[in-house]
């Protein structure tokens, strides 16, 4: 059935299709209306589930690491400073090896104080061991949600479903919803390997030691670098899992797309685009625009940023003569974190063929400056001539 | 009239292995042992890093025979809603949450996540084990740490301000029960503790715990020094049953003695109080008059 909802709801309507038993969410702007919209289903009863208003971001997600140890389906979701505050729990979220599953809904962070989008926040937690989902349109949001159950669940590894504060969460576009037969034929119930019980009983996250230690019945166990290991090798592997979603999703609901990337005007361009959210569908009217002017350019959206699909996107780019990262982000000190990334990429997978393309980095939207295309177009038309500068250029700045 | 338990009707099943790792003479592993019989065994437990953490033992060993969650620092108690909201969802209505957090876990980094479940009313037991100081980490000064204590981080002038009272913090919730204990009196912990496994919402333990290390005595006094902090009135053992206020155990009956030990007793047989003058100890000696000269009153 096809509706016509904000972002927010898209994600809402995902995780209601889901099942989630376990919802616990603080209030922070722009991802209040996903979490009353659970907290409406709940009190209705459309939705059988605990929604737990807690005290602040950082139990939020202490109520669902606990839930999800317990044999809960979870969810919570913030945005900017509630996502910092979580961030000692986003770490413990992984590491006990939790399929929890998270929207961030991209805001900037303080200071000072800003509450429009950019993607610092989620930017930040790139190195905390979760999987990062990034939208760029409402049918990506609630697909994101499902598909991330899944996959959570099927690797033990949480996930962040992230999307555009306001240009996504607050703005109405169709998309399909699918029904609820649909869904529980993809999603099947949680079955956790282990559940905290009294009949069963055990000591989760206790103390590591630098060495293995023998267990009761002498067997060497795993120790804290045995444990972050696996997880480092099972995020790695998770882009296997991620292929397997898609291709799984396909077959049940009929919508098939790339798991990683998502390119538009690419085969025969000289330059690509290449960026995470909404902006990348902004790029395609530049895109249009400068295709006119016959400069062959296309744009690439990354849809998994956590692992990192370093071989799908070196064999993407293959032969391009030149790559434009633009960035809601940056890494300070040196340059949007995704331009480091898609570097190594590409120094590893095709360093030595000579087809290593020329890469420019733009930081735009910071704090919600608004981008306008005809900034975007232009810069994207200095950048198809090669290299502008070594250092990121930001997009509207005013100084 | 509630039949009081004694050591020979206390049960013998132990959910505390022996050979913990805690330090010779440590009140905890008294109240943890006692505290888990009473709370029986369809309990799961929630415990952030603290003395507990490692008394219960390094992976892959532990010495609790009960379900435990180890999380983070300041997340027990909404770790406790978390479990608890993960139970109700498969209908199981019998299985009791129970969180044991030290002094820093309780009244400092984890006294936003208590609050919160506590004014949400969330149905599970919550065990502050006050040992007075950060004393896993080598004993500093925690909110809870009293008045004139030497801590590692107070080192030459003792601790400057008074104790923080959790319990009252915690009875301001309007709870349906909450409690101060001590290891040293581990019967009456044992029989709160079965006392108030039927009452609704979050029901909160204090618990008084005597520190071999951390308050500098010879580990074999360490009930005899429990025992003198209520004898003196200075640490005070009691229930709050919904809203009604009442001395328990053996500091109810200091009401009919009328007569307290002497302060500076107490304040003699640990180092950490070496500090302390006359004068300090004299002040002490009138606020705990003081207070008791108001339980007298109510009690007339």
């Amino acid at each position: 059935m096809h509706i016509i909802e904000n972002g927010n709801t898209a994600a809402a309507l995902g995780v209601k299709l889901c099942r989630a038993s376990v919802i616990a969410a603080y209030p922070i702007t722009p991802q209040t209306p996903l979490t009353e919209k659970l907290s409406e289903y709940v009190e209705r009863g459309d939705m059988k589930a605990e929604y737990i208003p807690v005290e602040s971001e950082h139990s939020a997600l202490a109520v669902c690491i606990a839930a999800s140890s317990a044999g809960a389906r979870v969810f919570t979701a913030t945005s900017a400073n509630g996502l910092l505050y979580m961030h000692e729990q986003v770490q413990w979220a992984s590491g006990a090896r939790l399929p929890i599953v998270m929207c961030v809904v991209n805001r900037a962070v303080g200071a000072p104080w800003n509450i429009w989008n950019d993607q610092q926040d989620s930017i930040s937690q790139r190195d905390t061991g979760w999987i990062q989902i990034y939208c760029a349109d409402h049918q990506q949001i609630i697909d994101a949600v499902i598909k991330a159950y899944w996959i959570a669940e099927k690797v033990s590894i949480p996930i962040m479903v992230c999307y555009d504060g306001y240009i996504l969460s607050h703005t109405f576009m169709p998309f399909d919803l699918p029904d609820q037969k649909t869904v529980d034929a993809f999603l099947p119930p949680f079955k956790p390997d282990y559940a905290l019980r009294p009949e069963e009983p055990a000591n989760l996250n206790t103390v590591t030691l630098p060495d293995v230690r023998l267990d009761v019945r002498g067997e060497l166990a795993h120790s804290y670098m045995e444990i972050r290991y696996l997880l480092q090798e099972e995020l790695r592997t998770t882009l296997d899992v991620a292929a397997d979603a898609e291709k799984r999703f396909a077959e049940i609901f009929g919508r098939q797309s790339d798991p990683f990337i998502e390119s538009y005007r690419c085969d025969d361009a000289d330059c690509v685009a290449l960026g995470l959210g909404s902006l990348t569908y902004q790029l395609r009217v530049s895109v249009d625009a400068l295709r006119k002017e016959g400069i062959k350019v296309g744009v690439m959206g990354l849809r998994f940023y956590r692992p990192f699909p370093d071989e799908a996107i070196a064999g993407a780019l293959k032969g391009k003569k030149s790559v434009v990262v633009f960035e809601k982000a940056i890494s300070y000190g040196y340059e949007g974190a995704l331009t480091s990334d898609l570097k190594s990429a590409l120094y590893e997978h095709l360093a030595g063929t000579g087809t290593l393309p020329s890469i420019q980095n733009f930081i735009a939207g910071i704090g919600g400056r608004d981008i306008r295309t005809e900034d975007l177009t232009q810069m994207f038309r200095t950048a198809t001539q090669g290299r502008v500068s070594k250092e990121p250029l930001w997009i509207g700045l005013k100084l | 009239m509630q039949v009081k338990t004694t050591i020979l009707s206390l049960p013998t099943e132990e959910f505390v292995h022996p050979g913990t790792r805690s330090c010779t003479g440590c009140g905890l592993a008294i109240a943890y042992r006692v505290g888990l019989k009473a709370l029986g065994k369809d309990t799961i437990l929630v415990v952030p890093p603290s003395c507990l953490t490692v008394l219960q033992g390094l992976f892959p060993v532990a010495s609790t025979k009960l379900p435990c969650l180890n999380v983070t620092f300041a997340s027990t108690a909404a770790a406790a809603t978390g479990i608890l909201a993960s139970l109700k969802t498969k209908g199981n209505d019998h299985t009791a949450v129970a969180a044991w957090a030290g002094d820093g876990g309780t009244g400092d980094i984890g006294l936003q996540a208590l609050s919160g479940a506590a004014e949400r009313g969330d149905n599970f037991i919550y065990f502050c084990y006050d040992n007075e100081g950060y004393m896993n980490t080598g004993a500093q000064r925690s909110g809870t740490t009293p008045i004139g204590a030497i801590t590692a981080n107070t080192p030459f002038k003792g601790k400057l301000q008074q104790k923080k009272d959790v319990p009252a913090i915690m009875a301001a919730h309007k709870l349906s029960y909450v409690a101060a204990c001590s290891a040293a009196y581990p019967l009456d912990l044992y029989d709160k503790i079965r006392n108030c496994l039927h009452l609704p919402g979050t029901k909160y333990f204090h618990i008084h715990i005597p520190c071999p290390p951390g308050w500098g005595y010879d580990p074999r006094y360490g009930i005899k020094i429990g025992r003198l902090a209520v004898e003196t009135g200075y640490y005070d053992l009691y229930e709050i049953v919904n809203g009604e206020f009442k001395l328990t155990a053996a500091s109810e009956k200091l009401i009919e003695k009328r007569k307290l030990v002497p302060v500076h007793e107490y304040f003699r047989t640990q180092s950490r109080f070496r500090l302390l003058t006359d004068t300090q100890i004299a002040e002490i000696q009138r606020q705990i008059d003081e207070k008791w000269k108001g339980y007298y009153k109510q009690e007339e």
